[in-house]
């Protein structure tokens, strides 16, 4: 059985992409373009892992979508994708402690995405 | 209040005393500058002890006599004027040779004063020299917040231009590798979306051109009297086969001809951007109407949409640089976000500004007032 990868990106394009690349790779992808439809996705099925960009619609829509997938499915990695950090020098990662308590991913990595980076993340936390 | 450091070089302590104490309680109170201006002097009796002084405690205006014992005045004024060229020099010079005064006005202090001088002297040349030592201050500071602002301009710029760029590159290399199977429609697809994201980055440049041209006041503007109903009937035309495509209507309410003394380009630009945008978020089926008229001495251009509209917050970020508001509904309308920010400063030029109102699904309506011909300018 493939595992299943909730993605989620405002850019259009982008996300067809991964999901591409995701399902040459044996994935299932249920992709969302929006908080909403990453809500809406949540309460419907159940996933394997979730790619989140950090910047959706509001703002800082993908840190507290995060939040939301933590506490309602407590074992499922989480990656967050974020394009920001080069040019606002935010500089994060979830790797101490601290971090992890605000940021609830498992792994955050910059855009571009290298799509064998996002390949080897998931598999790893994934074990596959 | 601001203060300001006097350095007084004089080898005569009543000299330096007289100075201190004229300049104890003066104040100065100058244009532009909130509050006023006063003084904190400091005292030394020959170049040497002058130069150990500004080690620890550097000054803005020096009060240099040309006569002292060691090193001499001039001599001074040259090192000072080599270490720090926005100390402001005012040499102390002897009644009878307007020689040495000159001189050391072209060696470069700033103005010098003659023994003997009384107090008001000495405060009219402490008023004058303090007046420029902060207008230079207030040019360098206007300069760096300038150079700060174009940076983050470009900073924004270059990653709003790297979501195309990458969409670009993601589509060709699943088109080189063929990881999307087999299927040719799927290709053409990616090409459309890669010709729409290039589109979008095209106009991004017409854009920034446009704008880099107003901040810079490169181009020059050319007022001649402008029908703007007839720039918005050309609008108009130039969205018309958009909006048909989609069953939306373009109205431009009649009325008496409005005749403003403007740039043409701007106002074409003004119109083609209101029209534009009220085509492109509004629903299949809609309506678009154009009203221009004159309203208490302004020319007064609203543009009503039955379109997507959008929230009160959504609406006050509306006219910075590059913000698209970002929503489901807005997600395959492509903008460079930069329309609505170019017609601000473009209404400014004309004393006016852009604003709008909106409702969520039901449609906005921008309006531009416009309070002033423009001024027949040399480019700013």
């Amino acid at each position: 059985m493939s595992k299943t990868i909730l993605l989620v990106d405002d850019d259009q394009d982008y996300l067809e992409q991964m999901r591409v690349q995701l399902e040459a790779a044996g994935y299932d992808v249920a992709p969302a373009g929006s908080v909403a439809e990453a809500t809406k996705l949540l309460d419907t099925q159940q996933f394997d892992a979730a790619v989140v960009d950090l910047m959706l619609e509001d703002v800082d829509g993908g840190f507290t979508l995060c939040y939301r997938i933590k506490r309602k499915h407590a074992g499922v990695p989480v990656l967050l994708v974020t394009g920001v950090s080069s040019e606002t020098g935010i500089d994060f990662d979830a790797a101490t402690n601290e971090e992890r308590s605000w940021v609830k991913a498992d792994v955050v990595l910059n855009k571009p995405v290298r799509f064998e980076q996002l390949r080897r993340e998931l598999s790893r936390l994934l074990k596959d | 209040m601001e203060r300001l450091n006097i350095l007084v070089v004089d080898d005569e302590l009543g000299m330096r005393q007289g100075v201190a104490r004229a300049l104890r309680d003066f104040t100065v109170s100058l244009p532009d500058v909130n509050g006023e201006v006063d003084f904190a002097v400091e005292q030394a009796e020959s170049a040497e002890q002058a130069f150990e002084l500004l080690n620890t405690t550097p000054a803005d205006i020096i009060l240099l006599d040309y006569k002292l014992p060691g090193m001499s005045g001039l001599e001074m004024l040259d090192r000072v004027k080599a270490q720090n060229a926005e100390t402001l020099v005012v040499m102390i010079t002897a009644y009878a040779s307007l020689e040495t005064a000159v001189s050391a006005v072209k060696r470069g202090a700033y103005d010098f004063i003659a023994k003997p001088f009384t107090p008001q002297e000495l405060k009219d040349t402490i008023r004058k020299t303090a007046g420029r030592l902060i207008l230079a201050r207030q040019a360098r500071r206007l300069a760096q917040e300038k150079r700060r602002v174009r940076f983050e301009f470009i900073s924004v710029l270059a990653h709003e231009l790297k979501a195309p760029v990458g969409a670009v590159e993601g589509y060709l290399n699943i088109l080189k590798e063929r990881t999307a199977g087999d299927d040719p429609a799927t290709y053409e697809n990616m090409v459309d979306r890669c010709i729409a994201r290039i589109g979008g980055m095209r106009k991004m440049i017409a854009d920034l051109l446009d704008l880099t041209r107003i901040e810079s006041g490169q181009k020059k503007r050319e007022p001649v009297e402008v029908e703007l109903l007839e720039v918005a009937n050309t609008a108009a035309a130039t969205f018309l086969p958009e909006a048909a495509a989609r069953g939306i209507s373009i109205d431009i309410e009649g009325g008496p001809p409005v005749a403003l003394l403007a740039d043409r380009g701007e106002m074409e630009i003004i119109l083609n951007n209101l029209v534009s945008n009220a085509v492109k978020y509004n629903r299949d089926g809609g309506s678009v109407r154009v009203s221009i008229r004159r309203a208490n001495g302004s020319v007064v251009i609203e543009v009503s949409d039955t379109g997507i509209g959008m929230t009160s917050e959504d609406a006050a970020r509306l006219f910075n640089d590059f913000v698209r508001i970002k929503n489901e509904k807005t997600r395959n309308i492509l903008g460079s976000g930069l329309g609505l920010s170019i017609l601000k400063k473009l209404a400014a030029f004309y004393g006016g500004d852009v604003s709008v109102t909106s409702e969520p699904d039901v449609g906005s309506t921008f309006r531009v007032e416009l309070n002033k011909p423009v001024e027949d300018d040399g480019g700013n």
